[in-house]
């Protein structure tokens, strides 16, 4: 096959699948799972056969718009960034789809959930493969559409439907900043490409127009990639199937974000100040997702809000001088060891009878072996122990701080590499280790084969993927040197793990409990204020517009011209046959006068 | 045969008496005496009519008959309508025992 069919097959295998499985095999949904994954493993084997193309690939693009001068195509970029990614998005992508066959296999809506995810796929593989802004972001709505759709697959308990609204709306916001920053840079450079806008950055003029429109495009990424402010939506869209949480909201479509950044890296390495904003919401993210995930009781939001921390990692690094090849090297490993942390949390969860709270859980590690060994491995990657994927990564991210000299930015992580030990091992004790602590964690046991198999290439993955660069060539290395990131972020993984367990062994009960970080830092009841506040203005706002304006002149104006007119003509009838007469005779000389003179 | 009348002495009496009729209508209060004003008014424009036609005169100098034929057609209907119309008023007073039409305004409760 050539290139040209391998990256649009890419493309399209999963839309089709979507459109099979709704237009078609709705009814049965074994079959509709069974289209959805097959087409999943072909997207996979198919990149691994992009990823033999050289690095200046490219598909022949498509016309989509004319306008005049100003064409946009669907173009397919195929550089090792895309390939790199396609193989992160479809080789996860077919370890959820195996697994969802497991944890989703008595569901009402099966088929409806299937043809969601290939949704995704084809929305995902769109963003990861555009060559300009405008297809780009087209698929950066269609993503924003198929999370919608999967977040809310339970549609019927409210709390899912809200989640799902919150993140659409959420992401909104962020959308529209994406929005105006692209037709800013196509002010700023003329175009829409990514190749064309990297030749003509260097001759914009105006830097302070540029840093705005890379802050604008900077905006998408704070929606989509949950940063703050606008991480609030990410921990509610837990409310989601937890394989969907696991591929969405943790490895991949959250990742988009990072990945646009990278993607546009050559903006943000031409706008200084915009950069050094990117890395410090980069770093506050990723400190303040760490606090609030220390006091979660919630097994998936601990993940969700561990996950908010290290996009903050990846954020932060996209602001970096040369740092944007360590971010990707760590969305690459982060996938996978998250993907496994999410999958082993969905296969808890579906073996506690969808119990979530941790503090009713315990002594799962004799219950379920495979479960806990391969949640294990995940637990030390995302805290980098050293020798796992993990590990490589956020070094790369810390020294490359450091080489910055952006001291600020490296302290927030270093920060984060203390608190992320911490909060991981008070989940890992508190849900594996001691007794069990409820009926249903007693009654736990190891989930089948076609749930556990996913858990065990994820685990091997979450090792070993940073020894496998291949997909990323050069954008990731495993090396390792002494100097002070390295002493410190090994100092913190020992005194998270110390203080951990030496709070959590053995309880049964939070015995920390500090209701700021529980509490999210009240953010969200703030936005929500927010929201009421304004909300309560425009009320009155318009309430005192329509009812001293619109309804004065449209509803009583008219009911009182018509009332007054009927009164007054009311007098005209007497009922006296004579003044008939005379008013008769009046309006016939009235005519003649008019028609006469 | 010129007899130095005008159109306009016609018409000025046409006029005269479609006042008197019109003037009738609207004052007097005996439904008879209403009647008989409508006839006048009726009157009057028949006269306009055959003045018109008189004066209205082609190029051998012979008047326009058309005026005078629709005359005939009004006399003709003036007199169906005068029957009905004394009908009716006999009905009326048999009915409400009055000629004065203030008294006849039932249709307005």
């Amino acid at each position: 096959m050539d290139v040209n069919t391998i990256a649009w097959l890419i493309l399209l295998l999963p839309l089709a699948s979507a459109a099979v499985i709704l237009l078609g095999t709705k009814k049965s949904a074994g079959i509709s799972a069974l289209i959805s994954t097959g087409s999943v493993i072909a997207t996979l084997v198919l990149s691994f056969l992009l990823l033999a193309q050289p690095d200046t690939a490219a598909a022949k693009p498509l016309q989509w718009l004319s306008l005049g001068d100003f064409e946009v195509t669907i173009g397919l970029k195929l550089d090792s960034l895309a390939q790199g990614m396609m193989i992160i998005v479809t080789g996860i992508g077919t370890l959820v789809h195996v697994f969802s066959l497991g944890y989703m296999h008595d569901d009402a809506g099966k088929a409806r959930f299937f043809a969601g995810l290939s949704q995704f796929m084809f929305s995902m593989t769109g963003i990861v493969l555009a060559d300009n802004f405008a297809m780009m972001f087209i698929f950066w709505e269609l993503v924003g559409v198929s999370s919608y759709i999967l977040i809310g697959h339970w549609y019927d308990k409210d709390s899912a439907a809200d989640a799902a609204k919150k993140a659409f709306l959420v992401n909104r916001i962020g959308d529209f900043g994406f929005m105006i920053g692209i037709l800013l840079v196509w002010v700023l450079t003329g175009s829409i490409y990514f190749d064309e806008i990297a030749k003509a950055i260097g001759g914009v003029q105006n830097a302070n127009l540029l840093n705005a429109a890379v802050l604008l495009v900077f905006c998408g990424a704070v929606g989509k990639s949950a940063q703050l402010p606008l991480h609030v939506w990410l921990p509610d869209a837990m409310e989601g199937p937890t394989p969907v949480s696991a591929l969405i909201h943790a490895a991949t479509m959250v990742a988009a974000g990072v990945y646009m950044l990278a993607r546009v890296s050559f903006l943000v390495g031409a706008a200084e100040m915009a950069a050094d904003t990117i890395a410090i919401i980069g770093g506050a993210t990723a400190l303040l997702a760490a606090l609030m995930a220390t006091q979660q009781n919630d097994i998936k939001r601990v993940l969700a809000y561990s996950t908010l921390s290290q996009l903050g990692y990846m954020i932060m690094a996209q602001g970096l001088h040369d740092g944007s090849d360590a971010g990707m090297f760590h969305l690459y490993t982060h996938a996978w060891f998250k993907a496994l942390l999410f999958l082993g949390s969905g296969a808890v969860i579906f073996a506690c009878h969808h119990e979530q709270d941790i503090w009713k859980m315990g002594g799962l590690r004799q219950k379920m072996p495979i479960t806990f060994w391969t949640f294990l491995i995940g637990t030390a990657a995302l805290i980098a122990v050293p020798g796992t994927s993990g590990f490589w990564s956020k070094e790369a991210i810390l020294e490359a701080a450091w080489h910055d000299h952006n001291y600020l930015v490296w302290g927030l992580g270093i920060a984060v590499a203390f608190l992320t030990p911490f909060y991981m091992t008070r989940l890992f004790v508190v849900a594996f280790l001691g007794k069990p602590r409820t009926k249903d964690a007693d009654h736990a046991h190891e989930v089948s084969p076609i749930m556990w198999v996913p858990l065990a290439i994820l685990a091997v993955m979450a090792v070993i993927s940073a020894y496998i660069t291949g997909p990323l060539e050069a954008k990731g290395h495993v090396a390792f040197h002494m100097s002070l990131t390295a002493i410190l972020s090994l100092a913190g993984l020992v005194v998270g793990v110390l203080a951990g367990w030496k709070l959590y062994a053995g309880c049964d009960r939070d015995p920390v409990n500090i209701k700021l970080f529980a509490n999210k830092f009240y953010l969200d009841e703030l936005y929500l204020g927010i929201v009421r506040l304004f909300q309560d203005f425009v009320g009155m706002t318009f309430d005192a517009v329509d009812r001293y304006l619109i309804e004065p002149i449209t509803v009583r104006l008219p009911a009182l011209a018509a009332m007054s007119s009927g009164y007054v003509l009311r007098l005209l009838q007497v009922g006296n046959l004579q003044a008939y007469g005379f008013l008769f005779g009046l309006g016939a000389v009235v005519l003649i006068w008019l028609i006469v003179f | 045969m010129d007899t130095g009348l005008t159109l306009n002495h016609f018409l000025a009496v046409s006029g005269i008496l479609f006042a008197i009729g019109l003037a009738g209508v609207l004052i007097r209060r005996n439904i008879i005496v209403i009647f008989m004003c409508l006839e006048l008014m009726l009157s009057a424009a028949n006269l306009t009519l055959v003045a018109f036609s008189r004066f209205n005169t082609g190029a051998n100098g012979a008047p326009d008959y058309h005026g005078q034929v629709l005359l005939f057609f009004i006399i003709t209907v003036a007199a169906a309508e005068v029957a009905v119309g004394l009908a009716i008023i006999v009905a009326l007073f048999r009915a409400r025992e009055t000629t004065d039409v203030t008294q006849i305004a039932s249709m307005k409760n």
